[in-house]
């Protein structure tokens, strides 16, 4: 192997360069194609001609506009719900000694994973405003009469939507603010406690300002998500009458689907997504003040003394809605005939035998299920490695754009893809609509920035001299990278695989306008369960899921607690 | 296969030769050893229907008792969702759909119009009543229902529920009234064009602004009022109420006063259907008695098959006021009733 490095080296061809341009090739046709479409067709007329006809239409009609309003005054709702209740969450677990914060950590953490249509679905049975398992008990409290008082709780408004929304949305929040606050040094914090102020008067003056940015950008992201959702509004908003931008999109791929008016939609909604993201990373880059950057001589912990009971109590509403309640609920209705009513006397397993023996869907779903999963994960995971590797490691003309092209989907709304991949793959020459192979460019599109992400970390970790010197003894580029830098990101690149796989299993938004008869999911599948009100296997196909996203999170969890050991 | 026959013998004679080769696969009408033969090697069959999924899987399960060598797949949804998805993916060039049911009837006279259909008359048919199926043989009302409204006995006693549906005008049903969808149901739709005839869009103007809570199929409303969430529901399947009372949920069905729509559902082979003969093998099974039976019995649908009889306890249809569905009529409403629809309830 060793003999004649030199002669070695013009054997054989380095193949970077060629096959660098066609990965760029190949992420733009993924990438921008569907984007492109998107475009061309919002501006083609019936007549094949160029027009504005459908933004006109869009922008005029009460029917596009009421939407499109509520969708931002909701989303920004939700980035100020977010904002109250993650903060000081974050605080409280970055600055005090405040008991049990691993296990709420691993809450927060299980309230981000929870597939927040999920949360919806627990949240009809807990908070329908008559029959919701809440409303009962505080009319059976105060004897009080259903439909006589007014409901504690009606889930099924613009507010209710709000809520459900906050609960799935706040650890991004929490997740900014708290890491902002492990990177800045407490000693100014310190200081203002030295000179007298008491800790509430630090935390506002001193600490709030210098999180200002990640609350912002916090903000930025809560909006976005909620913005883009579709399986809570079309849960909780559409029964109440209530429209948002994502499900009016839905409705205009109703047989005969309205193509250039969902095109026309479509693209504001992702015009507001790269805004946002372009003021949210000018916020986060910009890091206008000093004491940033530096690494913390450890804080110092403020002590709640009689404190810690309003702030757990702060924690156990956030998570108790998030995840305890609505986790119960689910666990509640699989088991029982009857969901609103007394448990005594009600438990059954039907619901199960139903969903696992009797209802012929549940095998083809799972199968597409899963088989969508591992071949997004896989050729996500592949295409993400390399093009990590060869972007991060500037290796090739082009690297900016790869870096580019794998990031840019997370300013494209899973709804939006979907349009764009229906536009582009129901007419020839490419004609995938009604094989899986269209829901897995929709997965596999959508997961890249979160995969390119996760490998992004790994790869930086991998010092490049290690392949600097395999080069130096004459291995090419390639066979450096599978012989030094793969064995050593090997945990990285399975705890991506995991990451993709868990975010393609639970996809609804994107799903709902790609599937057909034979290529339906378990998210689809409960969405249709749900237009019929059937939600006893609805409740059991949420809890084989979640079981399915924890079993997979404990195997992350295994791969790279051995990365770092 | 006498239509065929004759257009066979009468018309020209060469396309009507090839036509029918193609129209006509192993067997014919009867469910014969090779039909049977023929089904087992499609191994499979698959159907969509706008049926509860309880009921289309109870109905699933007997076929499979019947004829284990066939996999029966069902893929339900509402009718006007089972209508779309199955023209979209025509108009995709997917040919998924072997037999489909739907509560919109007028579809039928679309897709016919469309020659997506294959004629084929299912032995026990020929015994049904002229109105209930297509002269030329290609759909036949499988079930039927009536679009009822209903009431939960806990929430309401039974001498203040409403009597039709002016009486839901009335202030004090605001916010308690429950609703499906006619952009999803075939029975919500056929049921809505019955009450325009009948009481204008002036009437469902008025009733939106009642606080409606807006779901989208008639097997959900049933379920909704169960459950207690809402105290009265102003469409839903009738079958899915006889199914609660069966169960002993607190709820009551009312056969409004001004007439009752009713629904007819049938089915039909596609043409393209990419199993043939378990199509066919299918759609006879369907129109048995003993099929029809049992899903009058544990569905608690309405057969048309002269052999079958309403369990004691549900009202016989001649005492009912009913509206009934005229869908010729309504096919070239449908799209402007649930633009008009959406517009006063939303999505």
């Amino acid at each position: 192997m060793l003999s004649s490095p030199v002669a070695t080296r013009s054997r054989f061809i380095d193949w970077t360069a060629p096959f660098a341009i066609a990965l760029v090739l190949l992420l733009a046709a993924l990438v921008l194609l569907p984007m492109f479409r998107l475009l061309m067709t919002s501006l083609t007329g019936d007549a094949r001609q160029l027009t504005l006809e459908h933004y006109r239409h869009v922008f005029a009609d009460p029917a596009f506009v009421k939407p499109l309003l509520t969708t931002l005054w909701t989303s920004a709702a939700v980035g100020m719900l977010c904002i109250l209740a993650a903060a000081p969450m974050a605080w409280l677990v970055s600055r005090t000694d405040l008991p049990g914060k691993r296990l709420l950590r691993t809450l927060i953490l299980a309230s981000f994973v929870t597939p927040p249509f999920l949360g919806a679905f627990a949240w009809v049975l807990l908070g329908g405003p008559n029959a919701g398992l809440i409303n009962q008990w505080y009319y059976a409290l105060f004897g009080l009469k259903p439909f006589e008082a007014t409901p504690l709780i009606n889930i099924f408004s613009a507010g209710g939507m709000v809520f459900v929304m906050a609960l799935y949305t706040f650890p991004y929040v929490f997740t900014f603010v708290a890491n902002s606050l492990d990177v800045i040094p407490s000693e100014l914090e310190e200081a203002s406690a030295i000179l007298g102020a008491p800790a509430w008067r630090t935390a506002l003056d001193i600490t709030l300002p210098l999180v200002v940015p990640a609350l912002l950008a916090g903000f930025l992201i809560a909006f976005l998500q909620s913005m883009t959702l579709f399986g809570t509004p079309a849960i909780l908003a559409l029964p109440a009458g209530i429209d948002t931008m994502t499900t009016k999109i839905w409705s205009l791929f109703q047989f005969p689907p309205q193509l250039g008016l969902a095109a026309a939609v479509s693209l504001p909604l992702l015009l507001i997504t790269v805004l946002l993201l372009r003021a949210q990373s000018g916020i986060m880059g910009r890091r206008g003040y000093s004491v940033i950057g530096g690494k913390s001589t450890g804080t110092r912990q403020i002590r709640l003394g009689a404190w810690t009971i309003p702030a757990l109590g702060l924690f156990a509403f956030v998570l108790g809605s998030s995840i305890v309640l609505p986790y119960g609920v689910l666990i509640r209705t699989a088991f029982v005939k009857n969901w609103s009513g007394p448990v005594a006397g009600n438990l059954s397993l039907e619901h199960w035998r139903f969903v696992f023996f009797e209802f012929s869907q549940t095998r083809l779903a799972f199968e597409n299920t899963f088989l969508l999963g591992i071949a997004a994960a896989t050729a996500g995971t592949v295409l993400v490695t390399t093009v990590g590797y060869l972007s991060l490691r500037k290796l090739v003309w082009g690297h900016r754009y790869l870096g580019f092209l794998a990031t840019a989907p997370v300013a494209i709304p899973g709804i939006v893809l979907a349009v764009g991949l229906f536009l582009s793959y129901t007419q020839p020459p490419f004609v995938l609509y009604g094989t899986l192979s269209i829901i897995f460019l929709a997965y596999l599109t959508k997961e890249l920035p979160v995969g390119y992400q996760q490998i992004g970390a790994s790869l930086k970790s991998v010092h490049p001299e290690l392949e600097d010197a395999s080069r130096i003894f004459g291995a090419t580029r390639l066979r450096a990278l599978f012989d030094i830098t793969a064995p050593l990101i090997r945990n990285g690149v399975i705890a991506t695989w995991i990451f993709i796989f868990i975010g393609s299993i639970r996809e609804l938004s994107a799903t709902i306008l790609l599937f057909t008869a034979r290529t339906k999911t378990i998210s689809v599948t409960m969405f249709d369960l749900r237009e019929s009100n059937d939600w006893g296997p609805i409740a059991v196909l949420s809890i084989t899921m979640l079981l399915i996203t924890f079993a997979m999170i404990l195997l992350i969890n295994y791969f790279t607690d051995r990365r770092s050991t | 296969m006498r239509w065929t026959r004759w257009k066979c013998g009468v018309r020209t004679l060469p396309v009507v030769l090839l036509a029918c080769a193609i129209a006509a696969p192993a067997g014919g009408q009867e469910t014969t050893p090779a039909m049977l033969a023929a089904a087992a090697k499609e191994g499979k069959v698959v159907w969509y229907s706008s049926i509860d999924v309880k009921v289309a899987e109870l109905i699933a399960k007997a076929f499979r008792a019947e004829y284990p060598n066939i996999q029966i797949e069902v893929e339900r949804s509402g009718s006007e969702r089972v209508f779309q998805r199955i023209n979209q993916e025509y108009q995709s060039g997917i040919k998924n759909v072997d037999v489909v049911n739907s509560s919109d009837a007028s579809h039928f006279i679309f897709w016919k119009q469309q020659k997506w259909l294959a004629p084929h008359t299912p032995p026990d048919v020929k015994r049904y009543a002229a109105q209930f199926k297509d002269p030329e043989g290609y759909y036949a009302a499988w079930r039927a229902t009536l679009s009822v409204m209903g009431y939960n006995t806990n929430l309401v006693p039974a001498k203040d529920a409403p009597t039709g549906y002016v009486d839901l005008l009335d202030p004090k049903w605001k916010g308690k009234l429950v609703k499906s969808h006619p952009g999803y149901s075939g029975t919500s739709l056929t049921g809505t064009y019955a009450i325009v005839n009948v009481l204008g869009w002036d009437y469902l103007e008025k009733l939106s602004k009642q606080g409606v809570q807006q779901l989208q199929s008639t097997t959900a409303t049933p379920k909704s009022i169960a459950s207690g969430e809402r105290a009265v529901m102003v469409d839903g399947n009738e079958y899915n109420m006889f199914i609660e009372i069966d169960a002993k949920s607190p709820v009551a069905i009312i056969y409004p006063k001004e007439g009752t729509p009713f629904v007819t559902s049938p089915t039909a082979i596609f043409a393209d259907a990419p199993h043939p003969n378990a199509a066919r093998v299918l759609q006879n099974f369907l129109y048995t008695a003993k099929l029809q039976q049992m899903a009058v019995n544990e569905g608690g649908t309405r057969s048309l098959h002269p052999d079958v009889k309403d369990p004691p306890g549900r009202t016989p249809l001649a005492q009912i006021k009913i509206l009934a569905d005229d869908p010729a009529a309504m096919l070239p409403l449908v799209a402007d009733i649930k633009k008009r629809y959406t517009a006063l309830f939303g999505n």
